[in-house]
């Protein structure tokens, strides 16, 4: 699903790489949580497989296409397989729920009784429903989240990125959201979840990859978020 | 791709960006306006060059009684005379046909071409001539040569070399009118490049987040390039309809009645002008937005 292969990468303005060598395997189905203190090299790793950046060595291969020969105008095909949950929802602002969900549909040219159907199916899924014709500043932090997954989710994509994802959220609320990306896990979707989030990667047990100035200094199964805080 | 979703991005944007997108209409519309004006002046030099150098011809004027020419002091011209430089003119190699005209002739031509000055004239203030049409017409001076100075000529007159006045007051119209427009369309390429910056920069996030789940670049570009071209061509209507005020009014009622020995330029010529006004219109559009959003369109 998603492999790296002794990937570095050196941003131009600075002098320490933000990954340095970087060899890591995900497969089909797996959640994995990515963690590490901030400048860990954990949402460069996240660009890197969204084909935002392009690695200065080694080769990124997600979803069996490896990234540096995948060609400009392939990229968006690509990232309609992958969705993608950000820390500040990245919803718009002059839109309903339902609008913001079906954006994901409507720019891939999906016809209109298709997202008539399949958007209410997902917000239901994530919990919203009877909240389609709300705007998101009429929403909590946790149901704007919801929102942004809903969208994520909406297109059944194989791979789901989520880069702190609780980061502006409650605790108690952060588990709804925890609990939503495990059900989703479940269906089949690869998850793979950057986080600072400690509590969380502790009660859920997945697989944790830690990072550390870019360097891969831990991977292990049913892990928990680390012994130095 | 869906139209309806395209289209409704596209009336968002243009509405959103109102005063921009008036600009952008009105600039375009000037720029292409006098564009129009150049290539119908072309039209027009083109149209009184066919109709005139036809007719064009060497004229040999004689003398009357009232000339004060040298080669005229004898008086009228004679009939021998005459005789003699008919005989003369056809004689000549480069002398394709030779016509004659009385002053009677004359003056009813003058009446017919400009009937509001024939009041004041009379058939004797007018020459006779002899109408000279060459086989080649830069051949003049052969005939002016013979004939010049000649007794009973009062004057050898190429009418072509009127004629090229006229049309180089004309051509320099034409070149003036295409300057200006040049200077416009440079004009409204920079602002709808400008319109389609800000555009670009107050709509990043939706863009952002059309790139993030998956739009292909084609379809996150497609609606600037529409706003700009829909724009374009509003001012390219608009100097469409200013083409054909013109033409109806301008030619068809205060020149044409007063120039009535011409002819003017007829309907298809300005359609073939509008056409190619629209024609600039989407090119210049399509154009400045490709290029601009290359630069500030992160894709």
């Amino acid at each position: 699903m998603i492999r790296f292969d002794s990937v570095s990468k050196l941003y131009p303005t600075q002098t320490r790489p933000a990954l340095d060598s970087l060899a890591l395997e995900i497969d089909k189905g797996e959640f994995v949580f990515l963690v590490g203190a901030s400048g860990s090299g954990k949402s460069t790793c996240l660009r890197l497989i969204l084909r935002e950046e392009r690695p200065t060595k080694g080769t990124v291969q997600v979803l069996g296409k490896d990234l540096s020969r995948l060609s400009n105008w392939k990229v968006p095909t690509l990232r309609r397989q992958i969705g993608t949950v950000f820390q500040d929802f990245r919803l718009l602002p002059n839109k309903t729920v339902f609008e913001n969900v079906a954006f994901a549909l409507e720019v891939i040219g999906r016809p209109r009784h298709t997202i008539a159907q399949v958007v209410p199916e997902v917000l239901d899924l994530v919990g919203l429903q009877g909240k389609e014709q709300r705007r998101p500043d009429e929403l909590s932090g946790g149901e704007q989240q919801r929102v942004a997954i809903a969208r994520a989710f909406v297109n059944r994509p194989l791979l789901l990125i989520a880069d702190e994802p609780t980061g502006n959220l409650d605790p108690t609320t952060s588990v709804g959201i925890m609990k939503l990306l495990d059900r989703i896990n479940r269906t089949g979707t690869t998850v793979v979840m950057a986080t600072h989030d400690a509590a969380i990667v502790d009660q859920m047990r997945k697989r944790v990859v830690e990072l550390e100035g870019g360097l891969l200094v831990r991977d292990q199964s049913r892990g928990v978020y680390g012994y130095s805080r | 791709m869906r139209a309806q979703f395209v289209l409704s991005e596209v009336g968002i944007g243009l509405r959103r960006n109102l005063g921009m997108t008036v600009a952008v209409v009105i600039t375009v519309a000037v720029s292409l306006a006098m564009f129009g004006a150049g290539l119908l002046t072309r039209s027009q030099v083109n149209e009184m060059k066919d109709f005139w150098y036809d007719k064009v011809e060497v004229s040999v004027f004689l003398c009357g009684a009232d000339s004060q020419v040298g080669s005229c002091a004898a008086g009228a011209i004679t009939d021998q005379q005459r005789a003699a430089i008919e005989a003369d003119l056809r004689s000549l190699p480069q002398v394709a046909e030779v016509f004659y005209e009385s002053q009677q002739e004359a003056f009813e031509r003058f009446k017919e071409q400009l009937p509001t000055l024939a009041e004041n004239v009379t058939a004797d203030s007018l020459p006779e001539s002899f109408r000279v049409k060459l086989k080649d017409p830069t051949q003049f001076d052969v005939v002016a040569g013979a004939f010049d100075g000649r007794p009973g000529v009062e004057q050898v007159q190429d009418q072509r070399k009127l004629l090229d006045k006229f049309f180089r007051a004309l051509n320099a119209g034409q070149v003036g009118a295409l300057i200006v427009a040049g200077m416009m369309i440079v004009v409204a390429l920079l602002l709808i490049s400008n319109t389609i910056r800000v555009a670009a920069f107050t709509r990043r996030r939706e863009t952002g987040i059309m790139r993030l789940v998956g739009a292909s670049n084609f379809y996150v570009q497609l609606p600037f390039v529409l706003e700009s071209v829909l724009a374009a061509l509003g001012g390219a209507l608009l100097a469409s309809g200013g083409l054909v005020l013109i033409k109806a009014t301008l030619v068809d009622r205060i020149l044409a009645p007063s120039f009535p020995f011409t002819s003017f330029v007829g309907w298809s010529s300005v359609w073939a002008t509008i056409a190619a006004v629209f024609v600039a219109a989407v090119a210049i559009s399509s154009l400045a937005s490709f290029v601009t959003l290359r630069r500030y369109l992160r894709v």
